[in-house]
Order: C-alpha cells, then structure tokens, then sequence
C-alpha cells in the first residue's frame, strides 16, 4: 500500500497540469468569494443574507477544478494506456483505487484548506465594510465562531467529495470528457431543475438528494430551519454519492479488462 | 549516353480538393464513432425526459369547495388568451351606441396593512383609480380604461396588456373617454377646459350596450427578501379610494343611478367600495386589471417550462462536441486530418460546419417533443398556460435548438485550443451552466446575477424567454422566474459573440502550432 500511494504520488506530482489545477482551485474559490462579497450590501437590520455563506460561494466554482484533477488523474491513465503499466505493476486494483484516492483527497484537502481559509478572512473583512456588522445584526464573521468553523470545515470537506465521486465516475467511464460531464451534470442539474418544479414536496425531495444543494447546506450559519436538510446530513448525502461512486468504479475496474 | 527517365505520374485521376470533401470526411467521422452518436441520442433523451419530469412533478394540490382539480384557480382569460387579473370595484352605468363620459377625480389615496394592523399609506406605483368602458362586468373582458395611476401618471390602458401613458401629474384631473364605434379615445386635462388627447384604441366587436363609470383598483404590495435559500415574498393587500365629481354624460345612457359593484370578486364581501354624495362619487377598491405575470410557485406554465432539460442535453453536446477535436489529437488522428487537408482553417471550418448541423437537427427535434409533451402533461394536471403567439413558440423552440448548436461549436472551438477534453468540457460547462445557477437559485443577489447573464455566453437562454415584462406591472422580473436582463436576440448575440472569438483563437492556434 505505501508503495502505491507513492508511486500515485509519483505520477500526479510529475503531470505538468497538477500544479495549475491546485493554483486554480484556491484562485476561483476566493475570486468568486470575494467579488460574491463585494457585491453584497448590508443597509439596516437583518439583511437576510448568510454572511458565511457569502464569502465561501467560491465553492460552487472552485469544485469545477477539483473535478478536473481527479477525473484527470483517471482519465489521463485511459487516454494514454498508461493504466495497462499500472495495473501489471500493482495487480491488486482496489489497492490502485484507494491509493489514488487517498493521493487525491489529500491535494485536495490541502488546497481546499487554502482555499477557504483565505476566503473566509478576506470575507471577514470586505463584509464588515459592507455592512455585515454588529449594528445590524451580524457577527463580524470568525473561524472562532461555532457555525462559522463548522462551515469552513464542511466547505473543505465537500471539495474533498467532490474530488473522490469524480474519482469513481472516471474510474467507471474510463473517459475524461464523459466523466466530466457526468460529474458536472450531477452536481449542476438538480438545482436547475428543482428551481422549476413547483410542487414543494419535489423541490425538497431534490434538495434533499442534490450532492451540490444538499452537501453545500453545511456552509448554511443563518435561518438553518428553513433549510431542506442539516448541514451534516447534507454533507452525508454527498459522501454517499462519493461512496457510491468509488465503489461502482471500483467494482467495474475488478470486473473489466483494462 | 544517357537514358531519359520519365517520372512516375500515377494514372489515377487527381481527385477533387473541395469544402464538400471534408465535410464528407468530417461527417463520415462523426458518424462512425458510436460514442458521439450516443452521446446525441442521450442529449435529445433527457432533454424530453428531465423536461416530462418537471411537468410531472410540477403537482398543485388545490382545496377547492367540491375537491376536484384546481378550476377555481384558473383566472379568467383576456382577450387573446392571456391568463388576467380582473379584480376593481365599479360603478357603472350601461351605456348603448355611442357617448361619451367626462369626470373630475379630486383624490387618489390607498391604505396598506403592511404590518397587518395599522393602516398605512399604501399608494402603490400601479395604483389605479379613474374611468372605464367595459365589455360587460364579467372579468376578462374586453375594457378601455383612463386612470390616474400612484406615481405614473395618467395613463389610458386596454385589454389588459396595452398601456398608453398621458401627460398629466396634477390633481384634479379630468378624464373623459368617448366611444364612437369600436374605437374610445381618452382625453385628460388639468381644468376640464383644454383637452389632451391621451390616446386612442380599437376593441373589435365592441357589442351596442356596454358599461361604463367609475373605477378603482390597487394592486398588492409585495415585499422581497432575498437570502441564500431563495428570494421569499410577502404582500399584503392595499385598497384605493377616489373621489370623483363633475361627472357628466352625454349619448344613450338608459340608467337613472350607478350601481356598485366588486368585479371579480372582491374580498370586501357586503363592503362594496362605492358611495354618492351630491354629485360626487367615492369608489374604492383592491385588485389589479392586468395581465398575470408568470413566476416561481405561480399555477401558470410557461413554453419553455417544458425545455428545463435543455440544460442537460447541453452537458451531454458539450461533451461530444469537445471530443469531436480532442479525441483527434489524443489518437494522432490530427495529423492525418492536417495532412489530407493541408490548409487548417477549412479543417476547423468543416468540422464546425457538420456539427452545428447534426446538433441543430438534434437540438429541433428534442425540443419540439418535449414542449407539446410537457404541455400534455401540465394540461392534464388542471394547470393553465400562458399562450403566446406561435411565432413566440416557434421562436422558443428554434433558439434552443440554435442555443445547441451554437454552443456545440463554441465547445469545438475551445477543444482545439485547449487539447484536452476534460479541460474544455469543463470551461464550457462553467460558463454556459453556472452562471445560471449561481443566477437562479438565488445564489448570488439580484444585481450581479443580471450581470452574469448579461455578460457570459449563459446570456443566450435568453431565447427561451416567452413572456413579455410588462412595464405597467410591478413584479420581480427575475431569472428564477423566466425573465432574463437581455432581450432573445440580444443574449443569442452574446454567445454567437464568444463562438466567433473561440474559433479565431482557434484557427490561430491551429495554424500556428504543431499538429
């Protein structure tokens, strides 16, 4: 197992696309964060907004990236015929799986950290200037803040899953582009479909199923009754679709030529 | 001496170098992967399938007096089938053959229970008060109306969609509308001696004897909060009262004295909103007198309600069409193609040519089956529809289809530039979906999301746009309700503008780079 995970370190660490793709995760995040920030304003008391929420919005972009790293890490295998080396080198495949899993979360995971880390202090600041203060109600945003670490915590995490469920489309599909646009579709179409539904009982039910809407509920620090499911169980909802999808993958990787 | 040797020419005729070989060749191509063939079948699938599931799941449960499916929901319907707010308190008087009749409104004011207590002023902008011709006093028909509005004026409307605007600010103001025939024409002037004419209209097959009198009808006031779950209104009813006197009629009115009526039903009860003193007139009343607007959590159904899966089969075009290029290079397939055709922008060209065509075609025939599907399905749920002229449906339909199409070539362009498939599915996925998302599900607030739809290439699902905005309706107006900031051509141009860019940087990367 050690030799495996040294040898997916190996090969991610020496793809010349690894390193542009971690820079872009942090940069979309807090770019999208920060210009989310700076277009909203706070004029009197109780803006409804979700100060939290706000600065962390970069998530639904920088995701995007993180799809493309962990199909990539797959897909790239099946493009160039790389996987046949692989698996003769290490003919126990879910070892390869896991190996490349563990190596892909914890890149994730690291630049994921960055991430909201930066996002979360730059929306402390540029909300505070909007209005986002205690005059009209809200907390001067901080990672000492139980809800507020709780949705840092949780936004890593989330990018973390949405790394590993790409990991198992890919390692299903065996294809980068179909692979991406399964992952896309998945997190992207359910909120676009629940926005058009009018029976209430669908909306939520899609809510409550959507890896993005329901995993994304767990950067939710206000009005946490009127979400369709908790900030946790959301979080466990996406981790199922992870799950799912590692172990699919990884099942047809056991069962197929490669 | 020495033997002259001829080179070798082959015998066989040069065959021709023209565009319609590569497209054969592209097309050939295109054809034979099955891949790509799939990937269009699955686009025009759950197109019409995620677009029958919306229908479907798109359930009211209405608690009707006898149970049965939402009838008593249906408003009444406008001429031309446009679903109405007909709801005003009248005070009317028949009027036959022609005539005309002339008041002077002294005050306009409405009260709202905002804080559901304490009456506040309530003067709402599209507050309305002032005279009307009508049909009958059945809600939805045919009406010419002059009013003095809360902050727009006078303003003479008919048949609920049109709207003229007047001239006059001032209190008192003189109304007058007189009908000769089908057509009523509405002056408006500030002393009752010079007279403005505001505007005239025609309302075919007007009958002989119509009513006629005193209106006044004030819309609810709608309070938005946005926030991250979703932007949730609160409105509260107001009601406007007016005061006319001066009034004066001349031609066939066979009435001795106004009768006071709450057309469509006002929630007054025995309080009919209409009282004389003198010669004066009080009339006072709720509702509005204007088209429906279509929005999130409304009973209507708009066209494009039914193309929700366009966005799927979007993702699923994306994806062949990146592949369409990229997979060329991935298999060295590329040099090939470059070595056949030497002259690399035509390659582009072909390749672009053939593919807006297959998904064109793919685009046409997917949305014209899931529209009438879905329609079907909403139809048989007790849900009523917002009609729109054909050519607006036509319009829907087609500009999806192109949407589609335009798209798929704008992926190809982004390939070629990039290489790598899973790169460019997602570029295009990112710039075309998530700004609608972010848009839509009141991810972002209502200012930068206008702007994203403004200014990236998800501008042009404007074309599904099938209801006008109404000026003299206040309403959200927003993404999440099907009214996108740019117009249909206007959004279209966008994307067509970003394809245009993509393919020249592409023909330049392809010329000037190694295959």
């Amino acid at each position: 197992m050690k030799e495996a995970l040294r040898v997916e370190w190996t090969k991610l660490r020496t793809v010349a696309g690894t390193g542009w793709l971690l820079a872009a995760v942090v940069l979309l995040t807090v770019g999208l964060g920060v210009a989310s920030s700076f277009a909203v304003n706070c004029s009197g008391v109780g803006c409804g907004q979700d100060p939290a929420k706000i600065s962390l919005s970069g998530i639904a972009f920088g995701q995007v990236v993180v799809a493309v790293l962990a199909v990539s890490a797959v897909g790239g295998e099946y493009g160039t015929g790389m996987i046949r080396v692989t698996l003769a080198a290490i003919p126990r495949r879910s070892t390869v799986l896991v190996a490349k899993a563990a190596v892909v979360g914890a890149l994730v995971l690291v630049a994921g950290s960055a991430a909201v880390l930066v996002s979360v202090l730059a929306g402390r600041f540029i909300l505070r200037d909007n209005g986002f203060t205690e005059a009209h109600g809200h907390a001067v945003l901080s990672l000492a803040d139980g809800p507020v670490l709780r949705a840092a915590v949780g936004s890593v995490l989330y990018l973390v899953l949405v790394g590993l469920l790409s990991l198992g489309v890919a390692t299903a599909v065996r294809d980068a582009a179909a692979a991406i646009g399964i992952v896309l579709g998945l997190l992207y179409l359910f909120p676009i479909v629940a926005a058009v539904v009018s029976d209430p009982d669908w909306v939520e039910r899609l809510q409550r199923i959507s890896p993005m809407t329901a995993g994304l509920a767990v950067q939710a620090t206000t009005g946490l009754d009127s979400l369709p499911i908790g900030p946790w169980a959301g979080l466990g909802v996406l981790s199922l679709w992870a799950a799912g999808a590692l172990s699919g993958g990884g099942l047809l990787l056991r069962l197929r030529d490669a | 001496m020495t033997a002259t040797t001829t080179p070798f020419r082959s015998g066989v005729q040069v065959g021709r170098d023209g565009f319609g070989q590569l497209l054969r060749a592209e097309w050939t191509k295109f054809r034979t992967v099955r891949g790509w063939v799939i990937g269009l079948v699955a686009a025009a699938l759950v197109t019409v399938l995620i677009g029958l599931f919306g229908a479907a799941a798109s359930n009211i449960s209405c608690s009707g007096p006898d149970g049965g499916p939402c009838a008593g929901m249906t408003p009444p319907m406008g001429p031309g089938g446009v679903p109405v707010h007909d709801n005003f308190s009248f005070a009317h008087r028949s009027l036959t053959g022609d005539g005309s009749i002339t008041a002077r409104m002294t005050s306009l004011t409405a009260v709202s229970s905002s804080d559901g207590q304490n009456p506040v002023s309530g003067l709402q902008p599209w507050t309305k008060a002032g005279i009307i011709i009508k049909e009958s006093t059945t809600p939805g028909s045919q009406y010419a109306a002059l009013a003095v509005t809360g902050e727009n004026g006078v303003r003479m409307q008919h048949n609920y969609t049109g709207d003229i605007a007047g001239t006059l600010f001032t209190r008192p103001s003189w109304l007058r509308l007189t009908r000769s025939g089908d057509t009523i024409a509405g002056h408006e002037s500030a002393d009752g001696a010079n007279w403005h004419l505001v505007g005239t209209v025609t309302l075919p097959g007007l009958p002989s004897t119509v009513r006629a009198g005193m209106f006044a009808a004030s819309p609810q006031h709608e309070v938005i909060t946005e926030s991250f779950a979703g932007a949730s209104g609160r409105s509260y009813p107001t009601r406007a009262t007016a005061e006319f006197d001066r009034i004066s009629l001349q031609g066939g009115w066979p009435d001795d004295t106004w009768t006071g009526e709450d057309i469509g039903g006002g929630p007054g009860g025995d309080d009919i909103g209409f009282q004389e003193s003198g010669d004066g007139v009080t009339v006072s009343g709720s509702g509005n007198i204007a088209p429906i607007v279509a929005g999130r959590g409304g009973l209507g159904t708009t066209v494009e309600s039914g193309l929700v899966g366009a966005f799927a089969g979007l993702i699923a075009i994306i994806v062949v069409a990146s592949t369409f290029m990229t997979s060329e290079y991935r298999r060295g397939l590329i040099r090939t193609s470059l070595s056949a055709s030497p002259r690399r922008g035509r390659v582009l060209a072909a390749k672009a040519v053939v593919l807006w065509s297959v998904t064109f075609v793919t685009g046409l025939v997917a949305a014209s089956v899931a529209v009438p599907l879905a329609r079907a399905v909403q139809r048989d749920k007790g849900h009523f529809m917002f009609t729109v002229p054909t050519a607006t449906e036509l319009r829907v339909v087609i500009g999806t289809a192109a949407l589609l199409a335009v798209a798929a070539v704008f992926s190809l362009a982004v390939g070629t530039v990039l290489r790598r498939s899973a790169g460019a599915v997602s570029v295009v996925i990112v710039v075309m979906v998530l700004p609608y998302i972010l848009a839509i599900a009141s991810v972002l607030p209502s200012g930068p999301s206008d702007w994203l739809l403004r200014v990236t290439p998800a501008a042009a699902f404007a074309v599904q746009q099938s209801l006008p905005e109404y000026a003299q309706v206040t309403a959200a107006y927003a993404p999440a309700d099907g009214y996108f900031p740019l117009s249909p051509s206007a959004g279209f141009a966008v994307l067509c503008g970003y394809t245009a860019l993509a393919l020249g940087v592409a023909t330049l990367a392809l010329r000037r780079r190694d295959a």
